[in-house]
């Protein structure tokens, strides 16, 4: 039998999960919406940010809640020429693991940067919240991180 | 005798075979065939290949995803593609394949069953795999920002660039001769043989990944069959043993993680005892072409291995048996007396998060 063209319909599965977000990422979450960036202190005085209830390294607890930032080093990046529709930014922006000061670990989020000349590993780039209205305690809080004195 | 040795020796118990392998056709986009009607054939060659039925099975373990399908349960649904009737003892992991080989591998282990069926499938086609790839990440921190998986592999292959462990040109070679070998593997789907200095002229898609350095979007489907004791010498002449296997995970905390290096796949490596004997082959899932860098070095394999003679995840990457097919074509050269020993790897996660290492060996 002939394979006949297949017929197609749309179809939208939700998984409408609410999750409680517990006393350590929930205090890192209240921060963004203070306008703050935190950490906290692994089993061997280590600064893990984002912060984790758990020592990746060990599995240990962690510790006390540690201020960190606003600024940071870029550890690794990559450049969207194309953004897709659900990324945080709509125009061409680079990735990048940022190991804000104070921190030891690295976090991702976005650059919006002119260019990918504008972004550099090693190069330090600086936190633009949305405004205080605006946030809501999510990673969204954080518009974007921005180079440093305009270029990497 | 080294620890590693001796940790390996723990970790086999009972000697398993793999008896049987079969995969379909790989292609960009299945849309004639559901899920059961994509494993029916595949399901069908595993067991005539070895002239057995499903009565001969003891267990049955799949790999799929409800996410690349769009409804819950599917496994459930796919069970019609065996027929079990009446029921049969039965599990399933939502993940590759290949952990579902190690789920009934690890029941064989215990003596109670001699004979198991795995099978794994996925159709990429039907959604957005940039989108759904996005939900398997930690749901606070990383989810939230939508990075698909070539952003993030990006961000890997930087890193390699940056601690000069690879470069562009490295990766455009490792793209080359994975194509090029698939044209000799009937069920790749991506096969050409086009040099490095073209494929370097290809468009960034995330820099610094061009287009050839990532895998193709792969609707498939593989099944195993595993056996034991008096079956195993039973459906085969010259078995293909399982010598050692492991798997291990790394946090989800990818800004915590060294992303040049795979200390999981090292960690997995030295259980399943992979230095303890020569490697002539290994397939390894690497589905963006830096990583079968970081996978070389973590198996400590030396230039004399050959790498992806099928091609690897380069030439056809099906979600949730792309890492079960690396062990079924590893077996497959075992048996086709080409290769003595093998290692077989599968991965999942991004960036390498999770890996599972697998030691093959004829007699």
């Amino acid at each position: 039998m002939p394979e006949s063209e297949a017929l197609h319909a749309s179809h939208v599965l939700e998984f409408p999960y609410s999750r409680s977000v517990g006393p350590v990422i929930g205090a890192f979450l209240t921060g963004l919406r203070d306008g703050k960036l935190s950490g906290v202190r692994g089993a061997g005085g280590s600064v893990i940010v984002p912060p984790t209830e758990y020592d990746p390294a060990t599995g240990d607890d962690t510790g006390e809640l540690v201020e960190v930032g606003p600024g940071g080093v870029v550890e690794s990046w990559a450049w969207v020429s194309n953004p897709l529709p659900k990324h945080p930014l709509a125009t061409p922006f680079a990735w990048a693991l940022i190991r804000l000061d104070g921190a030891d670990t690295a976090m991702l989020h976005v650059v919006d940067a002119g260019g990918p000349d504008q972004v550099a590993t090693g190069g330090r780039v600086t936190v633009r919240f949305r405004p205080a209205g605006d946030r809501i305690g999510a990673m969204a809080d954080i518009e974007a991180f921005i180079p440093e004195g305009g270029a990497a | 005798m080294s620890a590693a040795a001796a940790t390996a020796k723990r970790a086999v118990r009972r000697p398993v075979s793999i008896a049987s392998f079969a995969q379909s056709e790989n292609v960009r986009q299945d849309d004639q065939h559901n899920e059961v009607e994509m494993l029916m054939p595949v399901v069908a060659e595993v067991f005539a290949n070895i002239g057995i039925t499903k009565n001969d099975i003891d267990f049955i373990c799949s790999g799929s995803s409800d996410y690349l399908i769009g409804g819950p349960f599917s496994f459930v649904t796919a069970l019609d593609a065996v027929g079990v009737w009446p029921p049969m003892p039965e599990s399933h992991t939502e993940m590759d394949g290949a952990w579902a080989l190690y789920e009934a591998w690890a029941l064989l282990q215990e003596g109670e069953i001699d004979a198991a069926l795995v099978y794994s499938f996925g159709r990429s086609s039907p959604g957005n795999l940039n989108e759904i790839l996005a939900l398997q990440l930690d749901p606070y921190y990383l989810a939230p920002l939508w990075p698909d998986p070539v952003s993030l592999a990006a961000l890997q292959a930087r890193a390699l660039i940056d601690a000069g462990k690879g470069s562009e040109e490295d990766f455009a070679a490792i793209a080359s001769r994975s194509r090029k070998d698939a044209l000799s593997n009937p069920n790749a789907q991506v096969a050409h043989d086009i040099p490095v200095e073209t494929l370097l002229r290809d468009e960034y898609v995330v820099s610094p990944l061009r287009r050839h350095a990532l895998p193709p979007i792969t609707d498939g489907a593989a099944a195993m069959v595993l056996a034991a004791g008096d079956k195993a010498r039973e459906w085969s002449d010259k078995p293909v043993w399982i010598s050692g296997f492991d798997h291990r995970i790394e946090t989800h905390s990818l800004g915590a993680r060294d992303l040049t290096s795979s200390p999981s796949t090292a960690k997995a490596a030295d259980v399943a005892g992979v230095a303890d004997g020569p490697i002539d082959v290994a397939e390894l899932h690497a589905p963006f072409a830096h990583q079968e860098m970081i996978l070389k070095e973590a198996l400590g394999l030396d230039d004399g291995v050959t790498i992806n003679p099928s091609g690897g995840a380069l030439a056809a990457n099906p979600i949730m048996s792309a890492g079960l097919i690396r062990i079924g074509e590893a077996a497959a050269r075992i048996a086709s007396g080409q290769a003595a020993r093998a290692v077989a790897h599968a991965t999942s996660g991004p960036c390498l998060q999770q890996n599972l290492v697998c030691v093959l060996e004829g007699e």
